[in-house]
């Protein structure tokens, strides 16, 4: 049981991490909550499956593939959309909200879904830890999960363009007299954002089937990662992601899986009323923190 | 917009605008019908629309009555918005409302006369005090955790099984006629509308607008920001939970579907479609959007699609919404007028 | 009244990051007293400010008001005690007409009960009259207009004037004149200058020397979060780490 909580806690915690990073990543760098993520993460997914099952590219290609073209769609939503209603947080938000919600909608409405609607795992097998069976798919996560973050965070903090986009976020005038285009480091931002999660997609899919469903979840998840880690601390971020993903496998090891979801939302908003500036922010209640 | 060359377009306010600004200008029938009349005509409107079911047949008068119940939701939106408080999921309000009526109704058997201002006041006590802790924060902390809020409900329903879990609560007590029904939340709606107009004019409604420019300023000034905000949630969400309450009757029933996704995106989609933060603008939105949206029933979940699609294009082409459009056009008229030299206007 | 300590500031400190932006900072200022507070860019001057008005809590140290301990109290409870502050950055309700502005601060319970509110009430009438005082003519239009359209200077008295509305104790000003032309400078010299002869206490936080100098009797300098000269603008531009750490040629100018 312990084990199994040990083991598993850290794959949720891992999936965690990976959903939110996107998200986080585009919040960290321009400021903007782009929550149509949820939509481009059922994207991925579903293109990922067209490439691999009716074009018949290999996985590694057809994975590829959907990243790249997730990170053009993400910068396109950008330029097309967010660029007209940049600086309005309402707009902002429910722009790219809506957006999410309609692609979600349409691909239900289209009828995908449900079984049948699979991705293959990169490898099959597995093997034991601390007695415990686990997946290399999930192993890959887990991988991938701590991979993406390093290299983030060292994009962010060490190398040029990354502390550009990062001073972008903090002051967008400073930058801008500094010669940063605050529009295209706002493309960039939402390119790799989206594209983050896309490779979340096509990482995670394979544990499961495409259900339109997981959208929600995935939307649901990186907001309340990011909200309980705070928006603006990658240390806040991970944290966060270790203690939702084992407390969520606490759960659904104590109790049932179908308390879950309640239990995790209820965590949220139990830890929110305490701390309201989440779990590494400190009483900046009143500091500027959009 | 079809440009006329050596022309530039002007807009101007109308003369009687510009004569009835000025309260004490109002000499004639003609410029107090002018200030009067549209919004006379839209209660007369509301007023005569249940009478019209007798004609239309009890389908439409179902509709008005959906059409008033996403009217009081956009209101509750908006007043919200004119705070700065972004809502994403407006129907946890409309269900804690309705379920609220719902157990009223079921376990202690009153009648809806009494459960539904029972379940509106304290469904907007409850959403108040689940946001408060969040009220302390700036930003897009308030949207997202609204946007999770429904989700959790739902599941805590759904896992718990308690308030009749995912079958919901049926049998409810019904109102006595339709009739009633229709002319009840009509004469709510007209009530929120006009009571939020005044309210926002007044002075607790100026601190409203102004913590909604920065609330440090009005930290500064020695007012309680949280307290206001408190305030302004438990009066933004009282007619969403009246709402609730109000439809559980209706349908006497309420289930799982009262957190539903279509209360949250349908209030936001009217509300920027009439026009954001605008009251008579949010009820407009909803009056065009709701018989649209129930001739969209056949399509589904596609709604919300259409609906999410509605809302973006109006918000990146006609951000004012149609509201201040109709408004412009009342007030004030265009003309070309020719350019007087041709190189300064060029630019 | 007069030569009573109204505000004791006790080994005050607050980190952000690795920054000791303030730290250990402690002072008294008489009632009735004016005092500058000046420092190079960074010095914490503003956090002090934050501090002692409850917009930031502190790490560690105490501030009395009157004798009563104040610390962690909320920024509105502070306001209403008596202390009101003004932004560096102005904040305005950009979207209200500038006589609402004052509305606001007006409708607080620290003044809410002298005067009856409502439309063209006392309070629309105190706001004007306060709004005169600081340099928007009655007769113009200022007054009525939409506050995002004005110019910053005009911003940066409206700021002073919300202070004013509290009718409060102390006053404190956070750069009020950078920013502002020198006519708009030499026109708010006279507010100051009677804030301080109406016996309110004042601190002010300001880069123009020349100015500062005329209205405080007293100046503290502060360079990495800590006092290094507190005294008469003549004892502290004397000192030799004041000299070093800010005034440097400027301090030849003034002295």
């Amino acid at each position: 049981m312990f084990e199994s909580i040990l083991v598993y806690g850290l794959v949720a915690s891992a999936i965690l991490l990976l959903i939110s990073l996107g998200f986080s990543i585009t919040f960290g760098l321009s400021g903007i909550a782009n929550l149509s993520y949820g939509g481009i993460y059922l994207s991925a997914g579903y293109l990922t499956w067209y490439l691999i099952n009716v074009l018949q590219f290999p996985l590694f290609a057809a994975a590829l593939t959907s990243v790249t073209l997730m990170a053009i769609l993400g910068a396109l939503i950008y330029r097309i959309l967010i660029i007209r209603v940049r600086g309005n947080i309402m707009n902002e938000v429910v722009v790219t909200f809506a957006l999410g919600l309609a692609t979600m909608e349409l691909f239900r409405f289209l009828g995908f879904g449900g079984y049948g609607f699979s991705l293959p795992s990169v490898a099959s097998g597995g093997i034991r830890i601390l007695g415990q069976a686990i997946g290399f798919q999930r192993l890959l996560i887990i991988g991938v999960a701590i991979l993406v973050a390093l290299l983030l965070w060292y994009f962010t903090r060490r190398t040029k363009t990354g502390l550009a986009l990062l001073g972008m976020a903090q002051d967008e005038y400073t930058a801008l007299s500094l010669g940063i285009d605050s529009d295209w480091s706002a493309t960039y931002s939402c390119a790799i954002g989206a594209a983050i999660t896309a490779l979340a997609a096509v990482l995670i899919f394979p544990l499961g089937v495409i259900a339109i469903d997981e959208g929600y979840k995935v939307l649901i998840r990186m907001m309340a990662v990011t909200v309980l880690g705070g928006l603006e601390s990658t240390k806040g971020l991970v944290l966060a992601c270790i203690i939702l993903g084992y407390f969520q496998v606490t759960v659904s090891n104590l109790a049932s899986p179908r308390w879950t979801e309640a239990v995790f939302l209820g965590a949220i908003l139990f830890v929110l009323a305490f701390r309201p500036s989440g779990l590494i922010g400190q009483s900046k209640e009143l500091e500027e923190r959009v | 917009m079809k440009i006329k060359k050596g022309y530039r377009k002007e807009r101007l306010d109308r003369g009687i605008k510009a004569r009835v600004d000025d309260v004490f200008a109002i000499s004639s029938y003609r410029e107090i019908m002018y200030l009067a009349m549209p919004r006379t005509l839209f209660i007369i409107f509301l007023l005569l629309l249940p009478l019209s079911g007798s004609i239309t047949g009890p389908y439409w008068q179902g509709v008005i009555i959906i059409t008033c119940i996403i009217a009081l939701l956009t209101l509750s939106w908006t007043f919200m918005y004119s705070v700065g408080l972004i809502s994403l999921g407006h129907a946890v309000f409309f269900g804690i409302g309705a379920y609220i009526a719902g157990w009223l109704s079921s376990s202690l058997n009153l009648s809806p006369l009494i459960t539904i201002p029972l379940a509106a006041l304290s469904g907007a006590v409850l959403g108040a005090l689940l946001l408060y802790p969040v009220l302390r924060l700036r930003g897009i902390y308030f949207a997202l955790i609204t946007f999770a809020l429904p989700l959790f409900m739902m599941r805590l329903i759904e896992a718990t099984g308690c308030l009749g879990g995912t079958a919901g609560l049926s049998g409810l007590h019904a109102f006595p006629s339709r009739l009633f029904a229709s002319y009840l939340v009509i004469f709510v709606l007209l009530f929120v509308l006009f009571g939020y107009l005044k309210i926002m004019d007044s002075d607790f409604g100026l601190v409203l607008r102004a913590i909604r420019d920065s609330d440090l300023s009005v930290h500064a000034a020695g007012i309680n920001v949280p307290l206001f905000k408190a305030q302004a949630l438990f009066i933004g969400a009282l007619p969403a939970t009246f709402a609730g309450a109000f439809l559980t009757h209706y349908y006497r029933f309420v289930g799982m579907t009262a957190f539903a996704l279509e209360y949250s995106i349908f209030p936001i989609t009217s509300a920027v479609i009439g026009g954001t933060g605008l009251f008579p603008g949010a009820v407009l939105g909803a009056f065009i959007l709701t018989p649209l949206s129930e001739s969209l029933r056949a399509f589904g979940t596609l709604r919300i699609a259409i609906y999410s699609l509605l809302l973006v294009l109006f918000i990146v082409r006609l951000p004012e919404g149609l509201f201040s459009f109709i408004q412009k056009k009342y007030f004030q008229f265009e003309r070309w007028v020719p350019l007087e030299r041709k190189d300064d206007n060029a630019k | 009244m007069q030569n009573e300590v109204i505000l004791k500031v006790q080994d005050l400190s607050r980190r952000f990051g690795g920054v000791r932006a303030v730290d250990g900072i402690s002072f008294e200022v008489k009632s009735g007293e004016a005092l500058g507070i000046i420092g190079p860019n960074g010095s914490g001057k503003s956090t002090l400010i934050n501090l002692i008005t409850g917009f930031v809590k502190p790490d560690k140290g105490a501030v009395f008001y009157k004798g009563n301990n104040i610390t962690g109290l909320k920024p509105h409870k502070i306001a209403s005690i008596g202390i009101a502050r003004s932004f560096q950055t102005v904040k305005p309700f950009y979207n209200l007409p500038v006589y609402k502005n004052l509305i606001i601060p007006l409708y607080s319970n620290r003044v809410k009960k002298q005067l009856k509110g409502g439309c063209m009430g006392d309070r629309d009438e105190a706001a004007m009259h306060l709004l005169e005082e600081v340099g928007f003519e009655r007769e113009s239009n200022l007054p009525y207009k939409i506050t995002g359209t004005l110019p910053h200077g005009y911003l940066k008295k409206l700021e002073l004037a919300r202070c004013l509305c509290l009718d409060p104790e102390i006053v404190i000003v956070d750069e009020l004149f950078s920013g502002m032309s020198m006519s708009e400078i030499a026109s708010a010299m006279p507010i100051m200058e009677k804030i301080v002869a109406e016996g309110k206490t004042l601190i002010m936080i300001e880069h123009r020397l020349r100015e500062l100098f005329r209205v405080v009797q007293g100046v503290m300098v502060l360079n990495f979060g800590k006092i290094i000269a507190r005294g008469t603008p003549e004892e502290v531009v004397k000192v030799e780490e004041v000299k070093e750490a800010y005034l440097g040629k400027e301090g030849e100018t003034v002295a």
